[in-house]
């Protein structure tokens, strides 16, 4: 027999219990569309965190203190004094994976302008730091090696702090501005960078040579942090290796346990955040599979009444000559042809419901293809996994009890 | 010597029922040779059914021998019986078994479905000329609710004729009629057997016999009368002499 008629016969089969297929199929729809939208969620929110960290640049490494194990009062992370200058330089010198570096002082305060104040945060670095952070200036420039050198009263200003402190739309460059009551001339304003994704405003700054920050605001000779750039993504992961042992060397630590530093790449930030996302969608995910599962269930279900209801029908058709084979299949297709038909419907209110997640509910969402087509596979292995036992029934029945059927 | 469509030499059909054996048919042999309307009678657990299921290839005996077209039945498996169903026999129920809501011509073309070597052209054009050799060419989009009794009965016939079998083999055909459909259909089946095809007719209704060449008479498994009739009535002619009806 022809597969052509089987699916003919199987077609008409469903076309003829509309109702009732659709119903059979809605299981299978939501199931699908459900597995396609938490998956467009938990991938849509993995990348929008993915893309807030790179924009605050993908190849950033960051060296901080960090606590040791070694004996002794334990101090926090952040009170650590144990990164200093020399360790900047000898990253600076020694590392061949990295583009830029720079030391990193930051203390927070106040921002006056006349009557205007506004509390703000005061970072000390040096003129890499744009590249490193891959920040442009809305206007002014930046300050020179030499006013490092010398360190000069000069600061750029984020958009923030611009809004607070001159509300009079007054041009802040060449203005002069107090931090902690220490003046700084402002010589640049930095472009709009709005928050990242853990709600930080990343224009409530304010940027100026670290030598500054450390003599005249802090009073500190140690640095709190160095950030630098790895000549490349792919080449991160080398330049945290690298940075590691120069540092190691530095502080004359032989055993990486005893490491007082921590060295950490922009994919490791990132991987950490999506990790809490990843568990998400595999959450997400489990729940719309359970509905899948059920939509199965839902078709074995309508196979068994309609194989039931029809045994008379089969006892025809082998009558007038069906093979046991021809009955199989006949109901096999109709199972698949359920499951397939939900399972587009399914993709389709799935992309849907994933467009009116994104438009009105503002979620990021992405719709992985990989999505569809495992949904759209575990559908047909659906249909033939559940309709396989109705059908196998149907085409073990006797032609003589069916005809007798009633 | 016209050829002989059915052979059967002492066949035998038990049922194993827990310990008892049921012996349905107890031996039993005849031929029907092609041309003939043979109707087969009894009283119900006479192995009237049985026997028809044999014949129908839808059973296997026990033992004997049952060749039908020269084909011996008796150690074919599932699919080679299904492959003689559909080629060789045109079945006839008593309720129709007509596919609901499908229309006339589709049900006709059933039985070539499920045949690979007859094309989607070809299977129309048969399934066409079936339904008009019953007198139903003008209703071949009708479904079996849109139609009478009679007239659904008719579809079967055409349904049995459409695969061109060696026999057509009815099962109480007329029993869910009235007399005077009855009759209609009993003038179509007279009809089709002058036009050469062997009929199986298995009834319990004395009048029906009548009709047919030759009555075979089952009880308790065994023949009991199996002579072959030589006033045979035509249906067409007791139609006529039926009371007519008002409407």
């Amino acid at each position: 027999m022809r597969l052509l008629n089987l699916f003919k016969i199987a077609f008409k089969a469903i076309v003829l219990n509309k109702m009732r297929t659709l119903l059979t199929m809605l299981g299978i729809i939501i199931g699908v569309a459900s597995v396609i939208a938490m998956l467009a969620i938990g991938e849509g929110s993995k990348e929008s965190i993915r893309e807030s960290i790179s924009a605050m640049g993908s190849n950033i490494i960051t060296i901080r203190p960090a606590s040791t194990s070694s004996s002794g009062v334990r101090p926090s992370a952040g009170e650590m004094q144990s990164l200093t200058l020399k360790d900047y330089e000898a990253i600076k010198d020694q590392a061949t994976f990295l583009s830029y570096a720079t030391p990193l002082v930051n203390g927070s305060g106040q921002v006056i302008n006349g009557s205007n104040n506004w509390p703000s945060t005061i970072y000390g670095v040096n003129p890499d730091y744009l590249k490193i952070k891959v920040v442009d200036l809305q206007s002014g420039s930046m300050f020179t090696d030499s006013e490092v050198k010398t360190a000069a009263k000069v600061a750029l200003i984020g958009q923030t702090v611009v809004d607070n402190v001159f509300p009079d739309g007054q041009d802040p460059i060449g203005q002069m501005i107090r931090f902690n009551n220490i003046p700084f001339k402002v010589i640049g304003v930095l472009e709009v960078k709005g928050e990242n994704t853990f709600g930080q405003d990343q224009d409530d700054v304010v940027i100026a040579p670290y030598t500054t920050v450390q003599k005249r605001i802090l009073a500190i000779d140690y640095i709190n942090q160095i950030m630098a750039s790895a000549v490349s993504e792919e080449e991160a992961p080398n330049a945290v290796t690298e940075v590691s042992e120069i540092m190691r060397a530095q502080h004359k630590i032989s055993n990486p346990n005893l490491d007082d530093f921590s060295v950490q790449s922009m994919e490791e930030l990132i991987s950490t955040f999506s990790s809490t996302s990843e568990m998400l969608t595999v959450l997400l995910v489990a729940v719309a599979s359970i509905s899948l599962l059920i939509g199965g269930i839902g078709i074995m279900n309508i196979m068994y009444v309609s194989v039931k209801e029809r045994t008379k029908e089969i006892g025809l058709r082998m009558a007038v000559g069906a093979k046991g084979a021809d009955i199989l299949m006949q109901f096999l297709i109709e199972a698949i042809l359920i499951s397939i038909t939900g399972g587009v419907l399914g993709v389709l209110l799935g992309l849907g419901s994933t467009v009116f997640i994104e438009k009105f509910l503002n979620w990021p969402t992405s719709v992985a293809l990989y999505s569809i087509v495992i949904s759209f596979a575990v559908c047909a292995v659906t249909g033939i996994f559940f309709g396989y036992y109705p059908a196998r029934k149907a085409s073990a029945l006797d032609p003589i009890t069916a005809l007798r059927y009633e | 010597m016209s050829k002989e469509i059915i052979k059967i030499e002492d066949l035998k059909r038990e049922f194993t029922m827990g310990a008892e054996t049921v012996r349905a048919l107890r031996g039993i042999s005849f031929d029907i040779k092609e041309g003939e309307f043979v109707t087969i009678m009894g009283s119900s657990g006479s192995g009237k059914s049985t026997m028809l299921n044999i014949l129908g290839c839808l059973d296997q005996p026990t033992s004997g021998l049952y060749e039908i077209d020269g084909v011996s039945v008796k150690d074919l498996s599932r699919n080679e019986l299904a492959t003689i169903r559909n080629e060789k026999i045109g079945f006839i129920f008593q309720s129709y078994n007509l596919l609901a809501r499908t229309s006339a011509i589709e049900n006709v073309e059933l039985p070539l479905l499920y045949n690979s070597k007859v094309s989607t052209e070809e299977r129309r054009k048969r399934a066409i000329e079936a339904l008009k050799k019953v007198g139903l060419g003008e209703r071949l989009d009708h479904t079996p609710a849109q139609l009478s009794g009679g007239q659904q009965q008719r579809v079967a016939i055409a349904r049995s004729l459409v695969n061109n079998p060696v026999m057509l083999l009815a099962d109480e055909a007329t029993g869910n009629l009235d007399t005077r459909t009855a009759y209609e259909i009993m003038s179509i089946f007279q009809e089709l057997n002058e036009q050469g095809i062997t009929i199986a007719f298995v009834t319990h209704e004395e009048d029906i016999a009548t009709f047919s060449s030759r009555t075979i008479v089952l009880k308790d498994g065994n023949i009991i009368q199996d002579n072959k009739n030589e006033n045979v009535q035509s249906a067409k002619v007791e139609l006529a002499k039926l009371p007519k009806q008002d409407d």
